[in-house]
């Protein structure tokens, strides 16, 4: 804008008409400049974003309502009936049911232990960063390849658990082999590996916690320490707890290296989650319609976490 | 209602190795408003967090009415306080912070259990009783109207109230406030300062306030406590820290403007010079330097003519509406010195030169050290000498 | 008396927190534990920690040699740096745009980058999959690239950090005379090393340990990243020597949380800012 008004010509005043001329002419052009850098700046990421995410996203709901086949010359509409054929099938009510089982079990068990570990390594002054870095690591190690390490702890026979289990006169179990089992299992490793993230997010909230209304409630007289926790902590942490739960969610929903490296869906779909059945009917079985129809259901389910997710961020801000 | 009084002893405190607190003690009588005084950074917040019970002193101790709180937590010590930031509970009503404190002290652990709390014997009664007591304190400082509020939907004086409001629901025998004004405009900020003033004439306890600023020192205390680096330098009527400082330091820091400092040699035990008069007399320092201290409104005009004046050239002129500031330069003294004289002083510009008097029993002397000496100070015209 | 409670909570909380570490970093310390030993050790009953015959060389040369695995490593360090490089040359300049340009259009774009920002990458694998048929590009090192050249969440934080940039420094450098590619490269991107650093980071650590989309994308050897390569080495080694499986495992793993100790603040908030995702 400076350099407009540098640019004018000095203002003569018998001749206010050309001068307005003149200027709403620079302007034009400049903006019109601005406009055209924009679009050359903006446009590379504008078509990719277009072709990577909304012409894709428009393909699959476009999919899910043929009869398509991979590699199928001609297709045809068939409303619902992808749909109709995924809801009767007992299998995939199975997954949902899994994939719910395994989230319910993952999000509150992440949820606890994490805000556990947050407050007590927040009690004190010492070893703060290392407790910290600690708990974040499973979150950031490869999980395919620590997958594997966990199906070497899980060893029926050579296993650590199993061998403590039998230390301890407990009995021993094949634990990815089992259809009880399994799923609980692999709920844990989800814990194990979500458990960093929600504690680094729970500390960065208790941070947020203005030190005053400590000293206010010692004053008042909140000054055992599950009081503090119930009146102060709790309720202060409330959007971020929040806000942890859902994007723990979210991560729970996506479970799916796991599963392929550890049980592949098994034993007698015990184990089959969302992600991992879009992953075998589209691409192994290549049945592109039903995949195509999963994916609709993981979308679904998904985006509308992640909009209550964003009403929540909205509303986060409690304190002033 | 009455207050208690408050009795510190040697109190030390020690933030890693910097000294914050140095050995003080302090006697506050019952129901008395008094100032803690003294820039930031001076151990002021920190003395009133140890009688809080918020920070544990390293030596000393206290009594509040006569007895020994050094062991006891916060709740235990009859202090209510208001925070700087007011620290309210930023997700309970105006209604559940004023309750806050009543509620942990009246019902017993089982009884504040939410749900099953409600179910015992004595709860509903107990918070009835508080839900009155709530609502009698918040009438009395006018924020009935906010008690469904939540504090982020209150302005800066409602929050204030406030926090006000809880210190006073439990009838504390001492009142601790940090700074309570400093988050307020400058207009609030005075109306806010007298409400606390006619409440501490009201309640008639123990106030203990905490503040950088010289003015709400001075009106509102009946003793200020002048505070500088961890020790107490002076403990006196706002009148007196003002008009009979004991140390250089409370003499610059208290008074607006800034006093004039000015630095006179002390010829054979007598003499002294300032713009050409000469300084007394029965001081017992044979030679070397002092300070005088001359207060802005010292000064007065005087006729060109007049014995005992002084000659000044004027630099700039400050108006102020009811009074001019000027900043004047006085032979064989350095820095500039500034003088306050009614706005009806007529038209004085900068390099004009002005004869003034000096007030002798307005002067202030310093030792090299900073100590006041307190003998008086006299002018005495230079030809009285020369006789 | 306070000092005794004092150092009992202490013991407490570290007690506690033992514990949980314990959880957290056994699965690592039985991974490197197993990779050092021989078979015969791994199936004995008992556990040690550390092998009574060290056969730490003759794992860790297998898992060198008896799978691809330095090319996988190869693999992952040369699709991560390309898949950031195109991240990063894409993203920076639209959200420059979106941040200090104005023009028509701005707002769609917005809303463009913040409904993308929604979608789950997974969502996109089966359209992404027939485009790459269509194209010819499956199994390629293109097809583990294409569908990651634009990062919405790379728009989204850069144009979040553009914008906490004064507009004053944007008019001090076209006054100076320089083009908006010129501010973009030479200002903008500059100033915005923390954003660049924790985005990368996220992309990174990311693209590394994905499965999914390599898992689709590419069936030869010698194209596999590390996890998937991983995957391939532990199915074609059939009985359970798991050894140099966890040797291979240990290597794969050990690349991330060596550099992870070393920057762990800029990890942390690399992880957590793109953790919303």
């Amino acid at each position: 804008m400076t350099s407009i008004e540098m640019g004018q010509p000095p203002v003569q005043e018998d001749q206010p008409s050309l001068l307005h001329r003149s200027t709403d002419a620079v302007l034009r052009r400049l903006r019109l400049a601005e406009s055209l850098t924009a679009y050359a700046l903006a446009g590379p990421g504008v078509v990719l974003l277009l072709t990577l995410y909304i012409l894709p996203v428009a393909g699959v709901l476009f999919i899910a309502f043929t009869d398509w086949q991979f590699g199928a010359k001609t297709l045809s509409f068939v409303g619902l009936r992808n749909f109709a054929e995924l809801f009767a099938d007992s299998e995939f009510r199975k997954v949902l049911a899994n994939t719910a089982v395994y989230t319910l079990i993952v999000v509150p068990g992440t949820i606890v232990l994490s805000l556990a570990v947050a407050l007590v390594i927040e009690s004190g002054q010492t070893m703060r960063a290392f407790y910290r870095a600690v708990h974040f690591l499973p979150y950031m190690a490869t999980l395919a390849a620590m997958a594997i390490t966990w199906e070497a702890l899980l060893h029926p026979t050579v296993g650590l658990l199993n061998q403590l289990m039998t230390a301890a006169g407990l009995p021993t179990a094949n634990w990815l082999r089992d259809e009880r089992t399994v799923l609980p299992i692999l709920a844990v490793i989800g814990i194990w590996q979500n458990l960093g993230f929600a504690m680094v997010l729970i500390l960065a909230g208790l941070a947020a916690i203005p030190r005053d209304l400590y000293d206010a409630a010692d004053v008042d007289g909140i000054d055992v320490w599950f009081e503090r926790l119930r009146l102060i902590t709790l309720p202060m942490l409330g959007p971020v707890l929040m806000f942890v739960v859902i994007v723990v969610t979210l991560h729970a929903l996506k479970v799916f290296d796991t599963v392929q490296v550890l049980t592949q869906g098994g034993p007698n779909h015990a184990s089959d989650v969302l992600l991992y059945t879009l992953y075998r009917e589209s691409f192994q079985y290549l049945r592109t319609g039903y995949g195509a129809a999963v994916t609709v259901v993981f979308l679904v389910i998904v985006m509308a976490l992640t909009l209550i997710q964003a009403r929540i961020m909205d509303r986060k801000v409690h304190y002033q | 209602m009455s207050g208690h009084g408050l009795v510190l002893r040697n109190i030390c405190k020690k933030f890693g190795s910097t000294n914050v607190i140095r050995n003080l003690s302090l006697n506050v009588i019952p129901g008395e408003f008094l100032t803690l005084l003294g820039p930031s950074g001076c151990g002021k917040s920190t003395l009133l967090r140890i009688i809080a019970g918020l920070e544990l002193q390293d030596e000393g101790s206290i009594a509040i009415g006569g007895r020994e709180v050094d062991g006891l937590r916060p709740k235990l010590r009859d202090v209510a306080m208001v925070f700087q930031s007011y620290a309210l509970y930023p997700h309970m009503s105006v209604a559940k912070n004023l309750a806050i404190p009543l509620l942990m002290r009246r019902l017993c652990a089982w009884q504040r259990i939410p749900v099953f709390g409600a179910l015992l014997p004595g709860t509903a009664s107990r918070k009835s009783e508080i839900i009155e007591e709530v609502a009698r304190v918040a009438k009395s400082i006018g924020i009935s109207h906010l008690l469904d509020r939540k504090p982020r939907q209150l302005s800066g004086g409602q929050r204030q109230r406030v926090a006000v409001g809880r210190a006073m629901v439990r009838h504390p025998a001492v009142f601790l406030m940090d700074e309570p004004l400093s988050n307020l405009d400058a207009k609030l900020r005075v109306q806010m300062r007298a409400e606390i003033k006619e409440l501490h004439q009201r309640l008639g306890v123990t106030f203990i306030y905490v503040t950088h600023d010289q003015v709400e020192a001075m009106t509102l205390s009946d003793r200020v406590a002048v505070m500088l680096d961890g020790e107490l330098v002076q403990v006196a009527p706002p009148q007196e820290i003002y008009a009979n400082p004991h140390d250089r330091r409370v003499a610059e820091f208290v008074g607006s403007p800034k006093i004039n400092m000015i630095d006179v040699n002390v010829c054979g035990g007598r003499l002294a010079e300032i713009g050409g008069q000469v300084l007394p007399s029965e001081l017992t320092i044979g030679q070397g330097t002092l300070t005088v201290g001359i207060r802005p409104e010292a000064f007065h005009l005087a006729s060109s003519g007049e014995p005992n004046s002084i000659s000044a050239a004027v630099r700039l002129v400050e108006h102020m509406g009811s009074d001019l500031f000027l900043h004047l330069d006085l032979t064989g003294v350095p820095d500039p010195i500034i003088a306050r004289l009614p706005a009806a002083s007529g038209h004085i510009a900068p390099g004009n030169r002005l004869h003034l008097r000096i007030r002798t029993e307005q002067l202030l002397l310093f030792s090299e050290n900073g100590q006041r000496l307190k003998q008086q100070a006299s002018v005495t015209p230079l030809r009285e000498y020369a006789r | 008396m306070k000092h005794c409670r004092l150092s009992f909570r202490t013991l407490g909380r570290h007690g506690f927190l033992a514990i949980t570490t314990a959880f957290v970093i056994v699965p690592f310390i039985w991974m490197v534990s197993l990779s050092l030993k021989p078979p015969e050790e791994i199936f004995q009953a008992s556990f040690s920690l550390l092998p009574q015959s060290w056969h730490a060389t003759q794992n860790y040369i297998r898992a060198m040699t008896a799978s691809p695995l330095p090319r996988f490593m190869l693999n992952g360090v040369f699709i991560c740096a390309v898949i950031v490089v195109f991240q990063i040359l894409i993203c920076a300049p639209i959200a420059y745009a979106l941040a200090k340009l104005r023009f028509p259009g701005r707002h769609v774009f917005f809303n463009l980058v913040l409904v993308s920002l929604l979608i789950p990458s997974q969502v996109l694998a089966l359209p992404l999959f027939i485009l790459a048929y269509q194209l010819g590009l499956l199994n390629t090192y293109a097809a583990l690239v294409f569908p990651f050249v634009v990062s919405p969440l790379g728009i989204f934080l850069f144009r979040q950090f553009f914008n906490t940039i004064s507009d004053d420094i944007v008019h001090a450098a076209r006054l100076d005379g320089m083009s908006e590619f010129t501010i973009v490269w030479r200002i903008m991107l500059p100033m915005a090393v923390p954003a660049l650093i924790a985005f990368s980071i996220f992309s990174v650590v990311g693209h590394w340990n994905d499965l999914f989309w390599p898992l689709i994308a590419v069936r030869s050897q010698e194209l596999m990243p590390p996890p998937l390569g991983l995957m391939a080495f532990k199915n074609e080694d059939t009985g359970i020597d798991y050894g140099p499986l966890m040797a291979g495992s240990t290597i794969v793993v050990a690349p991330l949380v060596l550099v992870f100790l070393l920057a762990q603040r800029w990890f942390i908030e690399g992880l957590t800012s793109g953790g919303i995702k």
